[in-house]
């Protein structure tokens, strides 16, 4: 618990997901939740183990009604247990009643344009499409999706699951994406709190990057010969 | 074709081959890179050629369990309701034979027992009678679900095979997760150790996980009894059956448990000894092939092995466990069901896990998945 609180704190997170079953609600003094500071990060429940859209919905409402968390809902409908993908169909029915019931709603996704913009639609605050599967550490292997989502949105871009290094979510950053969401690179490596640390410094990298302006990776030769007939005409 | 029927077609000479025949060394090694494997791979993995690459599969292991379970640890109970047994499985220390005396828990034991087991935080029950329909039937163990369901967020059952529509009985009382060890996946053996009682009739209890299934329950335990027979064969059908069930039911949790024989002295029988290192070549194997699934291991092993375990494919463990029908609360002096060799408390247990530097996970589910039968 102390090296997931340093290791927050190092990240330089500002939200800090929390699985609702995971949580006691009608407990105050949850261990998980007194753990966390709310004055540090913003703490966003998330509904992972709903099978459905129905589900989802009912265990967001719970936590509303709990008064303990924000009405922030990190909305994750997947229907199978193993790779834990989620079912885009049944998020954007959830995300439009919650967003109707005043909910800030930021769905998690498989990286699919169509998608991101019926849920932009609805009126969800962010999307967060996956890199590659959840715990895989495979980096952006969904790469030329995730970029169309990005060009597209409207709303703010997480790419959330798959970042297994730093220079992940530093390429992640460098496509114009808003923020990452990482979990399992840092809880599972040696040193959490230095890859915690790693992480933040990638993001700022790949975020200055971004705004820099990168330089086109398509190297044109200025004016070479083959051309130089186009200027004479 | 269903999964039970596949398997209880799969021709056990093939089986018996791809577990005990001669793989090179490069061929155990490209198993270990690759990214999925079939259930010949799997065969591969549990024969006696893997066996001198033990520490590179618990390696390859290791590192896959840290990325689908991450730093967590599931931990659960198991409650023991009765030890009424109208089978002769001629293995166990709660068969009609040994003439144990008979109990049962009324509803006040059971609570109890709840109450207790539930103040020492723990948020997953895991149910267990014996095979009487007079004095714990599926009434009866509907009851103690829905008693359960007022302490426990999650409740899994390891009782007795019934028909789909009492499995939906036990999930809309709340039950979400069953665990129905095949014992033996030899039809022949199974005959031999199971003569009498319903227990005797192999099919009907081959298919119970996939009746489960369809009845609403979202994750299945499977399991055979290690020292019955050639582990090997044993341990191959018992992933093909898991591999199969998840096919099929992709939306469930396929788990697996490990439970080695612990001898009876009252009920000598012929054991085929599983060492240490044979399980953990099993488990290791289990967890390349299903690298999702949940891997069991009670407290019929040793403090030492279990902490050992757990840094390589283990995800679910119990703690503090009695295997004397209410034995939390009653000073009973009757055997169990078999003889626990970890004997830690809970707290012991999880202070062992942070120390080494794991995540104990007690609530791992909300009440509001339980709506069972739901179409989904």
């Amino acid at each position: 618990m102390d090296i997931m609180k340093d290791s927050l704190v190092a990240s330089g997170a500002e939200m800090v997901t929390v699985a609702l079953r995971r949580v006691n609600l009608d407990q105050p003094e949850d261990h998980l939740l007194s753990n966390l500071d709310p004055k540090l990060f913003l703490l966003l429940p998330n509904t992972s183990g709903a099978q459905t859209a129905e589900e989802a919905v009912r265990l967001a409402r719970l936590s509303k009604a709990s008064g303990l968390l924000p009405a922030w809902i990190k909305l994750e409908v997947t229907p199978e247990p193993r790779y834990l993908l989620p079912d885009g169909d049944a998020t954007l029915r959830a995300a439009e009643i919650l967003v109707k019931e005043g909910f800030t709603v930021l769905p998690y996704i498989q990286p699919d344009p169509i998608l991101a913009k019926r849920l932009e639609n609805v009126g969800v605050a962010t999307v967060m499409p996956l890199a590659s599967p959840i715990g895989s550490n495979k980096g952006l292997r969904c790469i030329e999706l995730l970029e169309i989502i990005i060009e597209n949105s409207t709303i703010p871009v997480i790419i959330d699951a798959g970042l297994g290094k730093p220079s992940d979510a530093a390429a992640a950053m460098e496509l114009g994406a808003d923020a990452v969401l990482v979990n399992t690179a840092i809880a599972t490596a040696k040193n959490p709190l230095l890859m915690a640390l790693a992480f933040k410094q990638a993001v700022e990298a790949g975020r200055q990057g971004f705004l820099a302006g990168l330089a086109s990776t398509h190297q044109f030769a200025s004016a070479s010969s083959p051309l130089e007939w186009l200027s004479s005409l | 074709m269903t999964p039970s029927k596949i398997l209880a077609d799969f021709d056990p000479e093939i089986a018996h081959v791809l577990t005990h025949k001669k793989y090179e060394s490069e061929h155990i090694l490209s198993l270990l890179e690759k990214e999925r494997l079939t259930y010949e791979d799997f065969f591969a993995l549990v024969s006696p050629s893997a066996e001198s690459f033990l520490p590179q599969l618990a390696a390859r292991a290791q590192s896959l369990t840290l990325s689908h379970f991450g730093r967590t640890k599931q931990l659960y109970t198991p409650l023991y309701l009765s030890n009424v047994c109208i089978n002769q499985c001629v293995y166990c220390g709660f068969q009609v034979k040994l003439q144990i005396p008979p109990i049962t828990l009324n509803e006040k034991e059971i609570v109890d027992n709840y109450r207790y087991l539930s103040a020492q935080g723990f948020g997953h029950i895991l149910l267990l009678t014996g095979e009487s329909p007079r004095f714990a039937g599926v009434d009866y163990i509907e009851r103690a679900i829905i008693l359960a369901k007022h302490f426990f967020p999650y409740v899994s059952l390891e009782v007795f095979p019934v028909s789909t529509s009492d499995y939906e009985r036990y999930a809309a009382a709340g039950a979400n997760g069953i665990t129905l060890y095949q014992e033996t996946y030899n039809k022949v053996l199974y005959s031999t150790l199971h003569p009498k009682g319903p227990k005797s009739d192999y099919f009907f209890r081959l298919e119970g996980p996939e009746r489960a299934l369809l009845a609403g329950f979202r994750q299945v335990g499977l399991g055979t009894l290690l020292g019955l027979t050639d582990w090997r064969l044993d341990g191959a059908l018992l992933g093909l059956h898991a591999y199969l069930l998840q096919r099929t039911y992709w939306q469930a949790s396929i788990q697996v448990s490990f439970p080695r024989i612990q001898p009876i002295s009252a009920a000598p029988h012929d054991i085929f000894p599983v060492s240490d290192k044979a399980l953990a070549q099993l488990i290791c194997a289990f967890r390349l092939f299903l690298p999702q699934a949940g891997l069991t291991l009670s407290t019929r092993e040793s403090t030492d092995l279990r902490n050992k375990l757990i840094h390589l494919g283990i995800s679910h463990i119990s703690a503090g466990s009695n295997t004397r029908p209410g034995g939390y609360t009653r000073g009973s002096i009757e055997p169990g069901q078999f003889e626990t060799q970890d004997n830690r408390s809970l707290s012991d247990v999880m202070n062992m896990l942070i120390d080494q530097g794991f995540d104990p996970i007690l609530k791992d589910w909300s009440t509001l998945f339980d709506s069972a039968l739901k179409t989904s």
